[in-house]
């Protein structure tokens, strides 16, 4: 009986009591990684994994839960890095930045906008935050514009188109003659970014949680039953291309917001380095956890990065290497890394949490206890 | 017309040439989609492999030995890949398979940064077609004569081996249906592993001609030529043999015609927006075949 | 409100050279439970696509609840290839897809079943209620929509009651007894509301006592929701219990329509069956 029924107000409350404990346990950390130097790393893990957790699960929401294979996330965080850089570069350093541009062509700052209004601390705060929405609102404007040719495509050829609009939109942020605004291939930096960790913790926790409402909800089945099969979805009155569109717009909408997180985290950003390799990192992240898992998603990031940026960083270091085996060397951890991961590709195909979410595995802990206690 | 020569000429020789070396390595993209449906990503990484074994392979023997050194060990890359990572997957989803594929494509371009140290590298010049050539009263290196002479031949020889050898019987069987090939007895494996020994085979030689033009390697060069190859297989209809041959040429001379107009910054864009296009006005290809699934 | 719940108005298929479905014309009266018979590749799931918006018909039109909802004549390469009857009268071109025709109050079954794998049986029936919810998707994300969906999830338990498979809702679809998915299939159906039932094999793969229990199962549905049914169907016995009237397709032609007395006595069905019937 428990679970036809729609627990879903006690979900948002759940939702809101988890991302408060984490903001409380991030101030923490912060404050335990700030008190040896051997552990400042500890800190930018957190920060970055934070960002990524979101840039999973909205992957996943498309990945996941409507079965559009979509290989698209890094145009989408790049719009939304670039629209995060551009709006909130102090008035007083952007001619520096813009050194080649005359200070480009947008003359304000949200952050400074806001901060006019009402104060420093809180308009500041309150302009970021504003600023990551049009991060969020400007991607999936473009993921409107894209959806509406390539979502009529099947699996492999939409992972192809969405890849190639990735490489575009990359090229035409570095194109000479919108430099003014984008300031070419040279980077972006100094703009206003949120220093501490919780505030990372606190937008991507509520951003998550909208997405796990979703997913629980009608739309979110209706997703699902389209990844399922779609001939069955439509044939019970599914519209398949309002429903693809919804799922790819907020999902690019969260890509958005996460691509003005990563430009946060990164304090410079440059076209460049949004790859299709980044994309594929986050799908792999997407796959360690379980597709169709949001905590899977949110996990899987967390280990990722931290792998990858922290605990293997010892593989890097020639100095431990033992007896005459030079194998060690920078380079290395990365190799051990992605063996790794083909090893969950290859053999645990469902990922850490499969389909199944956090709660799930308590659930099932009580049944069997409950059926334990019942012989 | 001289001046018509003397500007126009060399931006269609390097569109050719860089068309077939596209089209080199689209035939191994398109081959193994047609059998097993699925995109290979490595296919890139495996191109950029065969640079990186050249340039060491050279440091060690003459030429004559580090080419088919380099092509042995290509061939055996793209064999063992597919055994290790796409071979388990056959009977799971076909998203798994390709996201193998951008698992052992993230393996590779680590691996080769390991082992390079990140630095890109000046790739070997390889004597004779490096040379430089007179054409037309225009001053080229030799290889941009030799690649689409050299891809034709190529291509004629796995036109001819698709179509009157037995394997190539057995191939065309198993593009055509997988399952009914395999319980008519054709041999599956040794089929899929064929398609890529020629796949990686092809990609080979594409990397002699590729860097021997641009000159240096480093982990991620294969990426974006992987991936306008692949481009060029879908635009000439995946699957279809003639139509990677197309495809890469047609890619390769847009291209450098856009090059030559002074927009090099959109090239890359240019690719992938034919590529859209040609997905969402026939995405089948130029010559692919429609399949339907049925209700 | 018409009488006429459905009317297929020659409507003919053809799929390059081969014409499936040849100027099909059919009609179905309100409360009805009219069978469409044929031996195997006669065309009947294909009508079937036509009529739910699957295929578009290459020319002729669709009529339900005494309203035009699917046109089409022959266009581009079918211009030339069209062999079939009544080329160019149809002018106007009307192609909603499968979801619109669903909201408009039809629902099918398919031959080769087609659950949600991933879901309970109870989510496959609740998501077939999706297409009715009113509410936007932040309203639903934020269960400011709560009321609605306490609503379905009554409807649903309801509907699964009646089909018999309530106390299995929260078993995966797919590990269901083959019978069981088929119910589950016209539960799911039902969840959509429809005035039309399509049902398209519903006793396939199943043996002659679960036939008799669905073909009761059949005729109580209808008369619960006030139903009209329409259904194509190989076992003989099913057919002739339940169907009002009955039409008989063979190579994509209709060759006799009537009540089952007269379809049993008609001789071209006889010879259009005869070798080739199953259980006829």
């Amino acid at each position: 009986m428990m679970k036809t029924k729609n627990n879903s107000a006690r979900t948002l409350l759940a939702g809101l009591v988890v991302i408060a404990v984490l903001a409380v346990l991030s101030v923490g950390a912060e404050a335990v990684a700030n008190s040896a130097s051997s552990l400042s790393i500890m800190l930018a893990v957190l920060k970055k994994a934070t960002v990524y957790a979101l840039l999973a699960v909205s992957m996943n929401l498309l990945n996941g839960f409507t079965g559009l294979f979509s290989l698209g996330q890094a145009g989408f965080m790049l719009v939304g890095a670039y629209t995060y850089a551009i709006l909130t570069i102090p008035v007083a350093k952007r001619a520096g930045v813009y050194q080649y541009y005359d200070g480009g062509i947008v003359k304000f700052s949200i952050p400074e906008v806001f901060s006019g209004i009402l104060g420093e601390s809180v308009g500041s705060v309150v302009g970021m935050v504003i600023t990551l929405v049009i991060c969020g609102a400007l991607a999936a404007f473009f993921g409107w514009l894209i959806g509406l040719p390539v979502l009529r495509l099947k699996s492999d050829y939409l992972a192809i188109a969405t890849l190639g609009f990735a490489e575009i939109v990359r090229t035409f942020i570095q194109f000479e003659g919108f430099a003014p605004l984008t300031n070419g291939s040279n980077t972006l930096r100094q703009y206003t970014t949120f220093k501490h960790l919780y505030p990372y913790v606190i937008v991507v926790g509520l951003c998550i949680l909208f997405l796990v409402l979703l997913v629980n909800s009608t739309y979110g089945r209706a997703f699902k039953a389209i990844r399922d099969d779609e001939i069955a979805a439509e044939a019970m009155g599914i519209n398949l291309a309002r429903h693809k569109m919804m799922s790819f717009v907020i999902s690019s909408f969260f890509a958005g917001v996460g691509g003005g997180l990563m430009a946060m985290y990164m304090s410079s950003v440059q076209a460049k380095g949004f790859t299709s390799a980044m994309t594929y990192e986050i799908l792999l992240m997407v796959v360690i956890g379980g597709i169709g898992s949001i905590s899977g998603s949110i996990i899987a990031s967390f280990l990722f990065i931290g792998c990858s940026e922290w605990w293997l960083r010892f593989l890097d270091d020639p100095a431990n290497n033992i007896g005459g085996l030079k194998l060690l060397a920078p380079g290395f951890r990365m190799v051990v890394f992605s063996v790794f991961i083909m090893i969950v590709v290859l053999f645990f195909r469902r990922g850490l949490m499969g389909d199944k979410e956090f709660p799930d595995l308590f659930r099932r802990f009580k049944r069997q206890k409950k059926e334990a206690a019942g012989k | 017309m001289q001046s018509f020569i003397q500007t126009a000429l060399p931006t269609l020789l390097a569109g050719i040439s860089a068309g077939g070396q596209y089209a080199l390595i689209a035939l191994g993209y398109t081959m193994v989609y047609g059998i097993l449906r699925l995109i290979n990503f490595a296919h890139g990484d495996i191109f950029t492999v065969a640079g990186f074994v050249m340039f060491y392979a050279i440091t060690v023997m003459p030429v004559y030995l580090s080419i088919p050194f380099t092509i042995v060990i290509t061939v055996l890359l793209g064999f063992t890949v597919e055994r290790l990572a796409y071979k388990p997957l056959r009977s799971a989803p076909r998203m798994s398979a390709m996201i193998s594929a951008i698992g052992v494509s993230y393996l590779l371009q680590n691996l080769m940064w390991y082992v390079t140290g990140g630095q890109p590298q000046q790739y070997p010049v390889i004597p004779w077609i490096s040379d430089k050539v007179m054409i037309l009263g225009q001053e080229t290196k030799r290889v941009t004569v030799i690649t689409p002479v050299l891809t034709v031949v190529l291509i004629l020889l796995l036109l001819l081996l698709i179509k009157r050898t037995k394997i190539g019987l057995a191939m065309r069987a198993a593009s055509r249906d997988f399952e009914t090939a395999r319980l008519m007895g054709v041999k599956i494996d040794s089929v899929i592993s064929m398609t890529f020994v020629i796949g990686s085979f092809l990609a080979a030689v594409g990397s002699f001609l590729f860097f021997s033009n641009y000159s240096t390697v480093s982990p991620t060069v294969g990426t974006m030529p992987g991936l306008k190859a692949f481009v060029a297989a879908v635009f000439g209809g995946i699957g279809s043999i003639p139509g990677a041959v197309v495809g890469g040429f047609i890619i390769g001379i847009c291209e450098n015609i856009i090059r030559a107009m002074g927009y090099s910054t959109f090239s890359d864009a240019f690719t992938f927006a034919l590529l859209i296009l040609v997905l969402c006005l026939k995405p089948t290809g130029l010559f692919g075949e429609k399949l339907e699934e049925k209700v | 409100m018409s009488e006429n719940m459905l009317k297929i108005e020659n409507v003919t298929m053809q799929f390059g050279g081969v014409v499936a479905v040849d100027n099909l014309n059919l009609e179905i009266n309100q409360g009805e439970i009219v069978a469409l018979i044929g031996p195997n590749g006669a065309g009947k799931t294909t009508a079937f696509n036509v009529v739910t918006g699957v295929y578009q018909p290459s020319n002729g039109a669709v009529w339900f609840e005494g309203e035009k909802i699917i046109e089409n004549h022959p266009q581009g390469k079918m211009k030339k290839l069209y062999k079939g009857q009544h080329n160019g009268e149809y002018t106007h071109i009307l192609a909603p897809t499968p979801d619109k025709v669903t909201k408009l109050g039809m629902a099918r079954t398919f031959q080769n079943i087609r659950l949600w794998k991933s879901q309970t049986v109870f989510d496959n029936v609740l998501i077939a209620k999706h297409c009715r919810t009113t509410s936007n998707v932040f309203s639903a994300a934020f269960r400011l929509n709560h009321k609605e969906e306490a609503e379905q999830r009554e409807q649903v338990e309801f509907l699964l009651e009646t089909v018999g498979l309530a106390d299995l809702k929260d078993e995966l679809a797919t590990s269901l007894p083959y019978g069981k998915q088929r119910r589950l299939e016209i539960a799911r159906a039902l969840a959509a509301e429809p005035k039309l039932l399509l049902l398209d094999e519903p006793a396939a793969g199943m043996n002659p006592q679960e036939t008799d229990e669905l073909t009761a199962f059949i005729g109580e549905i209808r008369d619960k929701f006030e139903l009209t049914v329409f259904l194509i169907e190989h076992h003989m016995n099913l057919v002739m219990g339940i169907s009002d009237r009955i039409y008989v397709l063979d190579f994509g032609k209709l060759i006799a329509e009537g009540t089952p007395a007269e379809i049993q006595n008609n001789k071209r069905v006889i010879d259009a069956y005869l070798g080739v019937a199953e259980d006829a």
